[in-house]
């Protein structure tokens, strides 16, 4: 088993390496300027001068996103149960969700800070939550309607009740949708923190701090943010996917990925 | 008085769909205004607390803050500078619709180019083990970050501005194509190749006559998220981008220039908002051509896959 | 009528899955006539569809030779010799009935004018002339596995390879299906190798019925059927028939006994 999934995984360890090993390479063969491209041994080296900033400006950063995704993510589910629960509101909400999700949502940023205050974590835990609730609530309320009429039936041919079924049915039917609006809403919520901190805030900010150094051209350290930045995003992906696999065991998705 | 009210919905849904759709979401846009016109007067009467208590609103609700749904709506019919001439929604569709060339051109690279390595993904598994987990990676790269450094490789090579600003948002656009177009190529049930096979097609026809066809209804789902997600990368990517025009300047300048003319930066807002509508609807109308209504898929990536898995 | 028109000699076929190999077939020889309609039948996953996919060169042998008239399996595929149906009847969505059935002609390079033309003929060989213009989700699942046989017969190929195709339809329709396959053979003189798991049905159909083993397939019994030519609706009340039924039946439960 490890081995076939190390065998399968090995073609994406070949490209990291030798993606990192061209990278490193075309910056010292064509000797080009670190403002431009810092080569990757620049970049690590450059770690440890700028972990004494960079560490509370990432921790401050990922908090927020973390908080906007939890906040965002709850109304969402609130949000589509009760869409479910009355087709009236539904049969509004939808189609404005469906809107707002086609606008660029981020441009609230600025407004969240005249609305919470500059330094308030609430101006970008409130624009995460915004930016994530739409496509969370979107596809949870088809993933809730997704259960099909047999089933349904079937429930009430058991006389349950309204809430057994959304326990015993609809919600678990659901869980594939929700998974995977949370992988997008996990990106999401970290480009929306940084995005929302360029426009201002507190100063110990990956946003604040990545607009600091790229002013003065320091694209080594404004690169040690991108990696840590990334890393989260894929350590929240990563962690999304293995909580998904546990709850998920079932599903051809799953399933089908073991083999 | 009560019976009106009992038939309302029954009116509603006697409606034609689309018909009521657009009922619907006028009335939600008025409940909309109206929550916020009704906010801002509780918040004026009680002095920023909730009645009957001193715990305060969330959020302010004087003119600055939350300035009258007028009021925004009467600056973006007034000169956007003092003693200039054009109107402020002139000056805001002019900086819309040159962040809209970067978004379209941003588009229509990003979904080519997610179209390309969804079909080299079909054609090769090598290629998709060695570069999917990339594809997925790229898009937690924070695109802010990398935004003034392409804008900088653009100039090197010669590149204008607004060109460098459509590469950053083609990061965006091409990630819901390539992995929709993944997935619709991929959904041709196992006997459809088998049958292909036994014409001895080449793998050309077998892309041209079943696969792309097959892709159709999953890649414009995509195409729409590509189309939002172009125009957010645009103007991401205007932003660190010094250009003195765009959407990302307005809403950086305005964003300054908040606490003595907020309406302004609402106006932009709108605009934004107005930017990335219009896309998505552009797309959804070739659908609604190109398409017929037995085909269409949801509008989500995701559900599109889900929902054809259940058909094949 | 009693020439080969293929061959099997010894073939095995073993799948590589996780966590060791599936032995799918093993040692089958066997010589389908010219002409005839030979049924392969056996209990679920003993292979006959494998061995069906081997004919056709869709799969390839582990051991042992496939031949057509002297050639490889895949020259005759090459040139155009198999036509194909399965279970469900995998229309093009998007294409009409009649452009579904010019769809081989298309690949293989005929004119336009031409297709059109052994289309339509076609479409009326099977009885849906009328429907030319439909798409496929406005016919019965009857309708559409018509269509199936039309599409893969259409390029006149010498073989005709069914994997269960009548499976998914209801009796009724299935009896009248049968009726209009052995019609149809009777015109075009086309090889044909039925997949079933229908002891009636393989009866009636055909020439030769091969009864296959559990796993890994082997081919236990090869049984004449004698029943009058040609068949008709009162054929299943003859006695033959019966003891057509019953000697298939008794050979696949000896099967049955002996694992």
């Amino acid at each position: 088993m490890t081995t076939n999934r190390l065998r399968r995984a090995f073609p994406a360890i070949v490209v990291f390496a030798g993606g990192i090993l061209f990278w490193e390479t075309i910056v010292r063969v064509f000797d080009i300027k670190g403002f431009l491209l810092p080569a990757p041994s620049a970049i690590i080296s450059a770690f440890p001068a700028e972990w004494a900033e960079l560490r509370p400006a990432a921790v401050g950063t990922f908090t927020s996103a973390l908080a906007g995704l939890t906040l965002g993510t709850t109304l969402a589910i609130v949000a589509a149960v009760g869409a479910v629960r009355w087709p009236m509101a539904r049969e509004g909400a939808m189609p404005l969700a469906i809107t707002a999700n086609s606008t660029p949502i981020i441009v609230l940023a600025p407004v969240a800070n005249a609305w919470f205050g500059l330094l308030s974590p609430w101006s970008t835990i409130v624009v995460i939550a915004v930016l994530v609730f739409f496509p969370v609530m979107i596809n949870l309320v088809r993933g809730l309607m997704s259960t099909d009429a047999a089933e349904l039936e079937l429930m009430a041919s058991y006389a349950a009740t309204r809430r057994t079924t959304l326990w015993k049915l609809q919600l678990p039917g659901a869980l594939p949708y929700m998974f995977s609006a949370l992988k997008v809403a996990a990106a999401l919520s970290l480009i929306g923190a940084i995005v929302k901190e360029y426009f201002g805030g507190s100063q110990s900010r990956l946003g604040q701090y990545i607009t600091l150094k790229a002013g003065n051209f320091q694209f080594e350290e404004v690169w040690t943010a991108i990696v840590l930045a990334a890393l989260f995003g894929i350590g929240l992906y990563v962690l999304i996917t293995l909580v998904e696999k546990k709850f998920m065991s079932w599903h051809v998705s799953v399933r089908a990925a073991q083999i | 008085m009560v019976e009106s009210v009992r038939t309302a919905p029954g009116r509603l849904r006697r409606m034609p769909a689309r018909v009521r759709t657009i009922v619907s979401f006028t009335l939600i846009l008025m409940v909309l205004a109206v929550l916020w016109e009704s906010y801002k007067w509780l918040g004026q009467t009680t002095g920023g607390v909730w009645p009957g208590t001193d715990i305060g609103l969330p959020v302010r609700t004087n003119n600055r803050a939350m300035p009258h749904l007028w009021d925004i709506v009467a600056a973006l019919f007034r000169p956007a500078r003092r003693g200039g001439d054009e109107v402020l929604l002139i000056t805001l569709l002019r900086a819309g619709l040159f962040t809209l060339r970067s978004a379209f051109t941003g588009f229509v690279f990003g979904s080519a180019f997610g179209f390309f390595l969804a079909i080299w993904f079909t054609r090769s598994s090598l290629a998709e083990r060695g570069l999917m987990p990339y594809v997925v990676a790229s898009q937690t790269v924070p695109l802010i970050a990398i935004a003034p450094m392409v804008v900088i490789w653009g100039g090197q090579a010669g590149l204008p501005t607004w060109l460098s600003v459509a590469v950053i948002s083609s990061y965006l656009s091409f990630f819901p194509v390539a992995i929709n177009a993944l997935r619709g190529l991929r959904s041709p049930p196992a006997t459809a190749t088998e049958l292909m096979k036994s014409y001895a097609a080449t793998p050309n026809e077998v892309l041209t006559k079943l696969q792309m066809p097959a892709a159709l209804p999953f890649l414009f789902p995509a195409l729409k998220i590509a189309a939002t997600a172009s125009v957010i990368g645009a103007i991401i990517g205007e932003l660190p981008a010094g250009l003195s025009v765009g959407l990302g300047r307005a809403l950086l300048s305005f964003a300054s220039s908040f606490s003595s003319a907020p309406e302004k930066l609402f106006g932009a807002v709108f605009v934004a908002a107005l930017l990335g509508l219009s896309f998505v609807g552009l797309v959804a109308l070739a659908e609604r051509r190109l398409i017929p209504a037995t085909r269409r898929v949801s509008h989500d990536p995701e559900i599109a896959a889900l929902a054809a898995g259940g058909t094949g | 009528m009693t020439e080969a028109a293929m061959t099997l000699g010894n073939v095995s076929m073993v799948f590589d899955a996780d966590g060791g190999s599936v032995h799918a077939l093993e040692g089958v020889s066997l010589d389908i006539r010219d002409g005839e309609l030979l049924s392969l039948i056996g209990p679920s996953g003993c292979g006959k569809s494998t061995l069906l996919r081997l004919l056709g060169d869709l799969l390839v042998a582990t051991s042992g030779s496939v031949t057509v008239r002297g050639k490889s399996a895949e020259q005759a595929r090459l040139d155009r010799d198999y036509g194909m149906v399965f279970q469900a009847a995998t229309l093009l969505e998007w294409r009409r009935v009649a452009a579904n059935v010019e769809l081989p002609l298309e690949i293989m390079g005929v004119e336009p004018a031409e297709r059109k033309r052994r289309a339509a003929e076609m479409l009326d060989l099977v009885g849906l002339g009328q429907f030319a213009e439909h798409y496929p989700w406005q016919l019965s699942g009857g309708m559409q596995q018509r269509v199936s046989i039309a599409r893969a017969l259409v390029f006149h190929p010498s073989i005709l390879l069914m994997d269960e195709p009548f499976g998914a339809l209801d009796e009724m329709t299935r009896e009248r299906m049968q009726m209009e396959l052995l019609g149809i053979q009777e015109k075009t003189g086309t090889t044909i190798v039925f997949v079933t798991h229908s002891i009636p049905e393989a009866a009636f159909l055909s020439d030769r019925v091969a009864v296959m083993s559990r796993r890994p397939g082997r081919i236990t019994e090869v049984i004449d059927i004698d029943l009058a030519q040609p068949r008709v609706f009162d054929t299943r009340e003859d006695p033959d028939f019966f003891a057509a039924v019953t000697q298939v039946r008794e050979s696949l439960r000896s099967i049955e006994e002996a694992t």
